[in-house]
């Protein structure tokens, strides 16, 4: 009976704690204030530590490199000796000033920073060398124009991918649009109706994650465009998208539907409700935040393949609005195609293209962070916007 | 004899105030997989009474609870023998449908499970959409539930809010409103009160005494001061080790709190085992 009492009263000492040392203890020795200090924050003397340790071993280093040794080495080995002289150093000097616990402490700290650090730097190296190689050639008109009448030898500003940009998105859509609804519906049998199909379905989604995606494009290729029941366009790029599309957005959902509480589905069947409306109405409303994420995290999957619209979308140069028919461009695409000229200018554009797929797969997972962490007033504003479209669809409805 | 389709039309004339139905165990034996847990329950709940069901936590209470709205088969492996009648149909037979029998059977957790994606009043009047029918003044049950499970006052002004919002003796109190909202015969509630403070406790106990005389309560406790607060009705549950659960006493909880027959009612209920 009282246990949520107690639990409420749980982060109180811990608040309280925090603010501990500001509150004066009236015992304190001629009624001094003792300074106010948060146990684990850094302070300068750490900053002088590390420098210190620092500047050492790179003293060391170049004592080493520069004047014992006969030879000269790559500088990368100045930074690989330096690193492995500061540990000792390091763990030396903070030995000496607060004991051996700490300076245990200092160096699991570092290396797991170095850790971090090697983990992260892959990331800014990409992302930085496309934005800097991107920067430099794309202007505004790379989105309003197309390729249609440049040449090979124009200047790299020259001509546009807006026909590229155009296809990615309709491509997209049509893939999200078909890949969508099968795949919460699959999600909605594994996780609600767990029928005895649901492990032999859940085995095949999870082994179509690694799906090479060369074989979606082939796969489609072979079935769709071989035997003429389509030929190369937009619909046909987005079918083999769709195949890629289809077990992310499947597993990423039904993990979503794992997480509603059991308890919910029970309350919506102890009020009479069929099996199916208290999915529908109960168990996917509950979920939506996480539902979006996993559509938006499926469509992020997608948008930058190039091996299966490579065979199926055609790629041209041309607008061509229709995906339904005539060949169709894509960003993926239009980045391939140029790189692997053998002209400069037209590689440089290949990075504008390539800056441009990132921004857009960037835009996408914000978009799925924000979606799935909708906060309390997001939400009551997308409920006042449903309530409000509900009554003035059914004209009865007065509102309270 | 109660069509179903007579009374869902009689329902959705939505005049609340239903008089409580009567419910009744006839040898109700219950099976997890090979495991027996219940024995023999033979309980009559009657209308205008609320029943309350004790005893050590494990003997079955809320198995044989979930028998009575025919949520006990949503467990795979569960089995049950024996038959619960509502004004004398059996709930398991041919002649009503099992979104009916729990329609007119309600059920409140013990954890307040609102729905989190909808609002206050949405979850109030959730029942209606979820058994496909149309109320005419669905802003009037609303307030009619919610009036009758003690909560009109405190959110009439946030109706529109998330139901999330509210403290968990509200939410629970919202969840009894939900279920009164689709007019059941009988509430059937599995500890309403433990997840709660000893003030929201109160409420619910005052609302309980309100509605028993509309519809017909069971309620599992442990606690024994609500258990005489609350109910006229009472039976005692034990299940010995490695032995399914029984009913060891019932009658009426005067008695059953101030001379229990059997020693180990007397035991219970004076806090010596349990
Ligand atoms: N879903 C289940 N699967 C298997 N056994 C269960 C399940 N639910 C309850 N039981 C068993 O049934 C017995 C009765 O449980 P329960 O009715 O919840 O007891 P009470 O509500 O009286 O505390 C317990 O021994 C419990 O272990
Ligand atoms: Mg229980």
């Amino acid at each position: 009976m009282t246990m949520p009492e107690t639990t409420k009263v749980l982060p109180n000492p811990r608040a309280a704690e925090g603010r501990q040392p500001a509150s004066p203890p009236a015992a304190g020795p001629r009624g001094k204030v003792p300074p106010r200090r948060r146990p684990r924050a850094w302070r300068w003397t750490d900053l002088a530590e590390i420098a210190g340790a620092l500047g050492a071993s790179a003293a060391l280093t170049w004592m080493i490199f520069g004047r014992l040794l006969p030879f000269r080495v790559m500088p990368l080995a100045y930074v690989v000796l330096g690193y492995v002289l500061f540990l000792p150093i390091y763990w030396f000097v903070i030995r000496d000033g607060q004991g051996a616990t700490a300076a245990k402490d200092r160096l699991v700290t570092i290396l797991v920073a170095t850790g971090a650090l090697f983990a992260f730097a892959p990331i800014v190296f990409v992302v930085g060398y496309v934005v800097k190689r991107g920067a430099e050639v794309l202007r505004p008109n790379f989105f309003t124009e197309t390729m249609q009448i440049v040449g090979p030898l124009s200047k790299a500003t020259e001509g546009g991918a807006l026909h590229s940009i155009i296809g990615t998105l309709e491509q997209l859509a049509l893939a999200t649009a078909i890949a969508v609804p099968l795949g919460l519906l699959t999600a909605v049998y594994l996780s609600e109706i767990q029928g005895p199909l649901a492990r032999p379905v859940r085995l095949v989604a999870d082994a179509m994650t690694a799906l090479p995606s060369i074989v979606a494009g082939l796969f489609i290729f072979s079935i769709v465009i071989k035997p003429h029941i389509w030929l190369q366009s937009g619909i046909v790029g987005s079918l083999a998208l769709a195949i890629l599309m289809l077990p992310t957005v499947t597993i990423a959902a039904e993990q979503v539907l794992h997480v509603v509480p059991g308890g919910l589905r029970e309350a919506a069947l102890a009020l009479g409700a069929p099996y199916w409306r208290s999915v529908l109405m109960v168990v996917l409303p509950t979920a939506r935040a996480g539902l979006s994420t996993a559509v938006i995290l499926g469509m992020a999957r997608v948008v930058g393949e190039t091996a299966p619209v490579l065979m199926t979308t055609g790629g041209t140069t041309v607008m061509n609005l229709n995906p339904f028919s005539g060949h169709q461009d894509n960003l993926p695409l239009f980045v391939f195609t140029q790189i692997r000229s053998s002209q400069e200018n037209q590689v440089d554009r290949a990075w504008a293209g390539a800056l441009v797929l990132l921004a857009i797969v960037l835009l996408l997972f914000v978009l799925a962070r924000i979606v799935g962490s909708a906060s309390p007033g997001r939400r009551r504003i997308r409920v006042r916007r449903r309530r409000g479209s509900r009554t003035t669809s059914d004209a009865g409805g007065n509102r309270s | 004899m109660t069509v179903p389709e007579v009374d869902q039309s009689v329902a959705a004339e939505a005049a609340p105030a239903p008089v409580g139905g009567v419910l009744e165990g006839v040898q109700v034996s219950c099976w997890f997989g090979a495991r027996k847990v219940l024995e023999g329950v033979d309980i009559k709940m009657d209308a205008g009474v609320v029943t309350a069901l004790i005893g050590p936590s494990g003997c079955g209470k809320s198995t044989f609870l979930r028998t009575l709205n025919r949520m006990h088969e949503l467990v795979p492996i569960a089995t049950l023998a024996g038959s619960v009648l509502l004004d004398g149909h059996d709930i398991y037979g041919a002649g009503l449908r099992l979104t009916e029998v729990r329609r007119r059977i309600g059920m409140v957790f013990q954890k307040p499970n609102p729905f989190p994606a909808m609002t206050i009043a949405d979850n109030v009047a959730a029942g209606l959409r979820l058994t496909g029918r149309k109320v005419r003044d669905r802003d009037d049950l609303v307030e009619t539930s919610l009036r009758r499970a003690g909560l009109w006052n405190e959110v009439r002004n946030r109706l529109g809010a998330p139901a999330g919002g509210l403290s968990g003796g509200q939410q629970q109190r919202l969840c009894i409103a939900r279920s009164l909202a689709v007019s059941p015969d009988v509430l059937l509630m599995d500890e309403p009160c433990s997840a709660l403070d000893p003030t929201s406790t109160r409420r619910i106990e005052e609302t309980i005494l309100e509605l028993k005389d509309q519809v017909t309560i069971v309620i599992v406790t442990h606690n024994m001061q609500q258990a005489q607060r609350v109910s006229q009705h009472c039976a005692f549950f034990l299940a010995a080790e490695d032995e399914p659960g029984r009913v060891i006493e019932q009658g009426p909880t005067e008695q059953i709190f101030s001379d229990p027959h059997d020693p180990r009612t007397a035991d219970y209920v004076n806090g010596r085992f349990g």
